[in-house]
């Protein structure tokens, strides 16, 4: 149920209410992006139809990097 | 799309649990999360570390009550057009399901988003829509957010929403099984955030950390819950933090507030949790299918339903038995022919438990 995907903002509509979203393979779906403030070229989540929040790139791209230090910390301890 | 796999981390996560010699118990309270766990043998592989996971309430579907089934079949016959999720559909009420009624001629549709059913009520003006919404915190605000645009008049809302903190303490409060930590829903704490968990573990004691959907995510959240242990601390930790803002989703929560109020509501296997549950406002309360029908319903409204017999789902839902460990898996209740909701739902634990080991 709580189910969401992440994709990619391809289009966005003059509102800002929906967008068309790319979630890789070619497969492209509209969303209501009414929830999140969101530009092209963003990442977001989508549950439902609709955009939940919108994902950090910096943030997704160093979580492994995270973890690893996080860890080596631990084992320092 | 983010990949978030690497196999020596998982490993190094692995070795590090496995050296805190640990016996310890935790829930999480969603299904996506439960998939993982089982998909990748992760249940498994941690039980061997000395810890336990459990999936306690975590699967809207599988919350909804016999009375709130009751209620939307009851509609269904009385000639309204229904509108809600898939797995909705499949749910066996006391006498009937909804795709059971489908076939005998009432006018039953799936959706994926409230959107749709919104739309069917553009369509078919002469028509009462009826949009049958469960969903946690993740969920109301989609509802929310048609119900502000102020949909057509002959569209309604039989809400089912329900709220995760308020079901956590429920079931600390029963204290019907040790927890040692929390897995927190990651699409859930979206939109709310952190905060509202706080509370756990400041009145509980209890450690959470609010994970991804990943492997990894997952494991890494088992971890950091184990080092809080360790290190004798209870707080609000959040693994998922590409996608978890400590404020959540602010717009989210506003839309959320301005058409919905907390209520206290029963949740299928537990008794009546205090504000635990939406119902609309009384400025959308045209839209309000409970208000809007209440005479046609209100035959309903003293009567008891109970559970189809031999179901355990209850049980499962609080966390004090596993799937396999109800009589009927796999045998009597089959994805084919579920007996409780628990086999029904994608998210539900017994479908998955099934879809992975059974098959």
């Amino acid at each position: 149920m709580c189910l969401a995907i992440p994709g990619k903002i391809i289009e966005l509509d003059k509102k800002k209410q929906n967008a068309t979203v790319d979630y890789g393979s070619g497969t492209r779906r509209k969303a209501n992006v009414s929830l999140v403030q969101v530009k092209i070229g963003d990442y977001i989540l989508v549950h439902a139809g609709f955009a939940i929040q919108v994902l950090d790139k910096k943030e997704a791209q160093e979580t492994l990097a995270l973890f690893k230090e996080m860890l080596s910390l631990a084992e320092e301890q | 799309m983010f990949s978030l796999r690497d196999k020596q981390l998982a490993n190094d996560i692995i070795s590090q649990i496995t050296k805190a010699k640990v016996d310890l118990r935790f829930m999480h309270v969603c299904g996506t999360h439960q998939d993982t766990l089982v998909k990748h043998g992760l249940d498994v592989l941690l039980q061997k570390c000395g810890i336990e996971i459990g999936q306690g309430p975590g699967c809207p579907v599988c919350v909804t009550t016999p009375k709130e089934i009751e209620e939307i079949l009851l509609l269904a016959k009385q000639g309204k057009t229904i509108a809600t999720f898939g797995d909705m559909t499949r749910v066996p009420g006391v006498t009937s399901s909804l795709q059971q009624m489908k076939t005998e001629g009432c006018d039953v549709r799936t959706v994926y988003s409230v959107e749709d059913a919104r739309s069917l009520a553009e369509k078919y003006k002469q028509k009462e829509i009826v949009f049958m919404a469960v969903g946690f915190e993740t969920t109301a605000p989609t509802t929310a957010s048609v119900l502000v645009q102020g949909p057509p008049s002959n569209f309604s809302v039989l809400c089912c929403h329900r709220l995760i903190p308020p079901a956590l303490q429920a079931i600390l409060q029963m204290g019907e099984l040790q927890i040692d930590g929390f897995i927190e829903p990651g699409h859930v704490s979206t939109i709310i955030g952190t905060k509202p968990y706080d509370f756990i573990s400041k009145e509980y004691h209890v450690p959470q950390v609010i994970a991804g959907f990943e492997p990894l995510d997952l494991l890494m959240s088992i971890w950091m819950l184990v080092r809080q242990i360790q290190q004798g601390r209870a707080e609000v930790e959040n693994e998922y933090v590409r996608a978890v803002q400590p404020q959540g989703n602010r717009k989210a929560q506003q839309i959320l507030h301005q058409v919905f109020e907390p209520v206290d509501v029963k949740w299928r296997g537990f008794p009546m949790i205090p504000r635990s549950g939406l119902r609309l406002r009384k400025e959308f309360e045209a839209y309000d299918a409970l208000k809007k029908y209440e005479d046609e319903i209100r035959s309903l409204s003293e009567e008891e339903f109970a559970e189809p017999t031999g179901c355990l789902c209850g049980d499962v839902l609080r966390g004090l038995i596993s799937s396999e460990q109800c009589p009927l898996f796999g045998r009597v209740c089959t994805p084919e022919n579920p007996v409780g909701p628990c086999m029904v739902s994608s998210e539900g634990s017994c479908h998955i438990q099934y879809r992975y080991t059974k098959r």
